[in-house]
């Protein structure tokens, strides 16, 4: 199961890295969040996972596929893609790959050999959640609400109009 | 499954998304590159939740996944006020910060 | 008050009166600078003479008061206080330079008058007296060099006074060169000094000296002749006095004081200061005594050609210091010190006659075009005529009596001295030939246009020029002013002419020899301890000296007679006869040539050579040059980190990150 689920997430990770259009690349990464999702069910974290499928690949990717829409974005850039980074960029994460692993694997952390630590029965579920955001971090969970709205507020400021202000022609 | 293996899956999403941020020139896609990058930290946060068995790490991931979703609304909010005003979408051309 | 006290006073009125001329000098009306001057350098007459009062009340034996105003410094081994010493040498010294220097400060008020500088000038003056007060009242080593240095920037700022004349600046620099290099001497000698006996004022330094050092010990020889250095370089003398003649780019009272009777002195002063250690080190003295005598010739030749007024009276100073190096290297202070008072007196008066006669003159200098002006100015004839009497060594007149009486010890002293002492009398017979040359050209003969205007009342005016060079001028800042004025129409000429001629006439009485030896018994107690103080010429050979001097004088001024008066022609004879004779001596035996040539001209080639390769080569542009480009070169490398390039700064933070990561491997592995 794990197999299964780790290598649809690495395709589709893959994927948007990949995939020259942009809204394949949405898509890609939709399938992403729902391998995801799986494997968050594995580690018991129920909540967690229909979270993710319902708001992150739910309306996250949603507001990207309209304005993935919107803006398009070419399939064929004038240039090439990237220059050196082209290369660099994929040879620098990798480098950062290795490094991490042999930081894991090598660590001397106790469990990380094993599936876990016992976990009583409600974990994950959302009663557990629910305590937990009220009772232990209650602090972030008011600061993360305050920062939505701080999103919002900055969203709607973007998308506003200027009145006079002429839209600019950009020379190409 | 061991613990390990998940952390593994997670430092390759990270990586992958990493690549992706450097070698995309069309700023959406450096997003949801973004996005994988803070994926593969969610997973890596889940799977040391379970493996001491503290509700602490799903409650991080949770807001991470709220941190992700503002980051979008406003960087996509950028993305489309740029388009609006006929720049190229592009993030090589759109160098007028540099010193 | 007591003697010490009266010291600081003498220092202090000096002081005030540069610093209001200096800070007032706009707002000061009219000739109230010059007054201001006048009676500040009055003042400190008379705290001298109270000086000179409380110190006679002393017995003898006490006669050496050292005050401290505050220590100067004290440190490990080295305390050197801010301190004055009143003894008679000193007191003598500080009588002689205030009481010349008012008189002159009251000539200047009427000879700068309209000069734009009125007050500039007189703050100057008042610096330099005080500069010079208080090298003579130093009580170390230190004090006295900080006189020693304040005089030669004194004598700089005035001489090069008009300072829009690029002789007088140039003048100026090279006075200031040549006592910069006394100065070097003068210090390394003090260092000598203070190394052998760890002390630095007098009366430690010559407490210790014989302890410190055998008879002509080579550091106490090192140390005197480094002290001659500096008396040289002040006083002019053999080799370092070529900048004394060019010093006569300045305003004629500055010559008088400064080139007269003031700061040419000091170097006298200074080796009768120091003579214990002379005493301790004959061979330095006895170097001293011969260039001197070398100088006394060689300046008594040159003042024999030269052609303008105030040059021949600047070489006869040179010669004459010469008499009192002698005299004070073959230890005969009294005699020494006795030519530089009389001196004083003549020499002033001779430069202030001849300020009379170059305003006569419409400011023109040179001999050749001066005569008869006896009927026109008749005080500044017999003026002159009574200095140049005295520095002739005529009879009865001051000069005769001092130097003769210094001639009178060198021969006592027998040996080779007996050389000197004929070389002295020599040049005394031509010191009254130019002196005479002097007075027959300027006052008799018949008379120049500019004498038979004066006749008729007329005083003569020309356009402003440069005396030496003809070059013409404008009267504004920096040049001197518009106005002339003759003794004849001045009164604070003649009242500052006056009781000088008095002086130079009778000062000579004060010590006779056999009669009243009152200069002498004054100076006793700083020059007893001397090992010459007992060996005095008896009073027949006084006598005799002053018969041969006597003789050597007349013969002098009658030769000059001879050939200015009565066979006229009989002088241009002799100068196409002997013409290299005389190229050479009004070449000033060609010491500017040479100094020319192996000195400045080195010199300036090295500067020059420093500006153009060391500063604008090396420094600019391979130091400073190259600094700059590395720092740009560096910037740049620096500055292209924010390019602005988005993937440019994410590649950079994942980089960073990574770099970061394997750091904490590694630390945690190792």
């Amino acid at each position: 199961m794990f197999f299964l689920a780790g290598a649809g997430a690495l395709g589709g990770a893959i994927g948007v890295v990949t995939l020259r259009n942009p809204f394949y690349s949405v898509l890609s990464l939709v399938a992403h969040l729902i391998f995801l999702a799986v494997l968050f069910l594995l580690l018991q974290a129920e909540f967690l996972a229909a979270a993710q499928v319902v708001v992150y690949a739910g309306a996250v990717m949603v507001l990207y596929v309209f304005v993935v829409a919107y803006v398009g974005g070419s399939d064929e850039p004038l240039r090439p893609e990237g220059g050196a980074l082209r290369v660099l960029g994929p040879l620098f994460a990798f480098v950062l790959v290795v490094e991490l692993c042999i930081a894991l694997l090598g660590s001397s952390l106790g469990l990380i050999d094993s599936p876990g630590a016992d976990v009583p029965a409600g974990f994950g579920t959302p009663a557990e959640i629910g305590s937990l955001l009220l009772r232990r971090f209650l602090v972030p969970f008011e600061a993360a609400s305050y920062l939505l709205l701080v999103a919002a507020v900055g969203a709607v400021v973007l998308a506003r109009r200027r009145r006079g202000l002429e839209e600019q022609e950009v020379g190409a | 499954m061991d613990v390990s293996w998940f952390l593994v899956l997670s430092a390759f999403i990270f990586c992958v998304g990493a690549a992706g941020v450097l070698s995309r020139r069309n700023p959406l896609v450096v997003l949801l590159c973004l996005e994988l990058m803070l994926n593969g930290s969610n997973l890596a946060l889940v799977a040391f939740s379970r493996m001491h068995g503290d509700g602490g790490g799903q409650i991080f991931a949770l807001i991470v996944m709220v941190i992700a979703a503002c980051e979008v609304t406003v960087g996509l909010g950028i993305i489309v006020a740029i388009f609006r005003r006929r720049l190229p979408v592009d993030v090589d051309e759109l160098s007028t910060l540099r010193g | 008050m007591s003697a010490t006290g009266f010291g600081w006073l003498v220092l202090v009125f000096p002081i005030a009166g540069m610093l209001v001329c200096a800070l007032g000098y706009r707002k000061l009306p009219g000739h109230s600078a010059g007054w201001i001057g006048s009676l500040a350098i009055l003042g400190s007459f008379a705290a001298s003479i109270g000086m000179l009062f409380d110190l006679l009340d002393h017995p003898e034996e006490e006669r050496e008061l050292v005050d401290a105003a505050f220590t100067y410094f004290e440190t490990a081994g080295v305390n050197v206080d801010l301190s004055i010493l009143v003894d008679p040498l000193s007191v003598f010294m500080c009588l002689v330079v205030s009481g010349v220097s008012f008189l002159i400060h009251v000539y200047s008020v009427a000879y700068m008058d309209g000069d734009e500088g009125f007050a500039r000038y007189f703050a100057y003056l008042n610096f330099f007296v005080f500069s010079m007060l208080l090298l003579i009242l130093a009580a170390n080593f230190v004090v006295l060099l900080v006189g020693w240095a304040f005089v030669g920037a004194a004598s700089y700022l005035l001489i090069s006074f008009w300072y829009r004349r690029t002789t007088a600046t140039r003048a100026g620099i090279k006075a200031f060169v040549i006592n910069v290099i006394g100065d070097i001497g003068l210090v390394i000698g003090a260092f000598l000094l203070f190394d052998a006996t760890g002390a630095l004022d007098y009366e430690g330094v010559f407490a210790e000296v014989n302890n410190a050092f055998s008879t002509n010990d080579g550091t106490l020889v090192a140390a005197c002749l480094m002290i001659l250095v500096g008396a040289f370089a002040k006083s002019a003398q053999l080799p370092l006095h070529t900048w004394l003649p060019d010093a006569m780019e300045g305003p004629t009272p500055v010559s008088s004081l400064i080139h007269a009777a003031t700061m040419v002195t000091a170097g006298v002063y200074l080796i009768a200061r120091t003579h214990p250690l002379f005493e301790l080190a004959p061979l330095a003295a006895d170097i001293s005594a011969v260039i001197g005598t070398a100088t006394l010739v060689f300046a008594a030749t040159v003042a024999v050609v030269a052609t303008d007024l105030k040059r021949v009276i600047a070489y006869s100073t040179m010669s004459q210091i010469g008499y009192m190096i002698l005299g004070v290297s073959v230890a005969a202070y009294g005699a020494g010190l006795f030519h530089l008072m009389t001196h004083a007196f003549f020499k002033a008066l001779l430069f202030m006659g001849a300020g009379s006669v170059i305003a006569a003159m419409a400011g023109n200098q040179s001999l050749d075009r001066m005569g008869g002006f006896r009927k026109s100015m008749p005080f500044t004839f017999v003026t002159f005529t009574v200095g140049a009497l005295a520095l002739a060594g005529f009879p009865l007149f001051s000069g005769f009596f001092s130097k003769d009486e210094i001639l009178a010890f060198t021969l006592h002293r027998g040996g080779g001295f007996v050389v000197l002492a004929v070389v002295g009398y020599l040049a005394a017979g031509l010191t009254a030939f130019y002196a005479f040359r002097m007075v027959f050209r300027v006052f008799f003969r018949p008379p120049v246009s500019e004498a038979r205007e004066l006749e008729h009342g007329h005083l003569a005016h020309a356009d402003p020029q440069n005396p030496a060079t003809g070059e013409p001028e404008d009267t504004g800042v920096g040049f001197p002013g518009p106005e002339h004025h003759i003794a004849e129409r001045s009164w604070p000429m003649k009242a500052a002419m006056g009781p000088l001629a008095l002086l130079a006439l009778v000062g000579g009485f004060v010590a006779v020899p056999g009669l009243t030896d009152t200069l002498e018994h004054f100076l006793e107690p700083t020059f007893a301890e001397s090992r010459f103080a007992e060996s005095v010429p008896s009073h027949g050979a006084e006598y005799a000296g002053l018969g041969v001097g006597a003789l050597v004088a007349i013969g002098g001024i009658a030769l000059a007679f001879f050939v200015y008066m009565s066979r006229r022609a009989l002088r241009l004879e002799l100068r196409e006869r002997f013409t290299t004779v005389h190229t050479f001596l009004f070449r000033k035996w060609y010491f500017d040539e040479i100094y020319n040539a192996t000195v400045v001209r080195p010199m300036t080639a090295f500067g020059v050579f420093g500006r153009n390769v060391i500063e604008a080569d090396f420094v600019q542009n391979t130091i400073v040059g190259g600094t700059v480009g590395i720092v740009r070169a560096g910037s740049s490398m620096a500055r292209a980190i924010q390019s602005g390039y988005l993937r440019g700064y994410a590649a950079l933070l994942l980089v960073g990150m990574t770099g970061l990561g394997l750091y904490f491997l590694i630390t945690a592995a190792g």
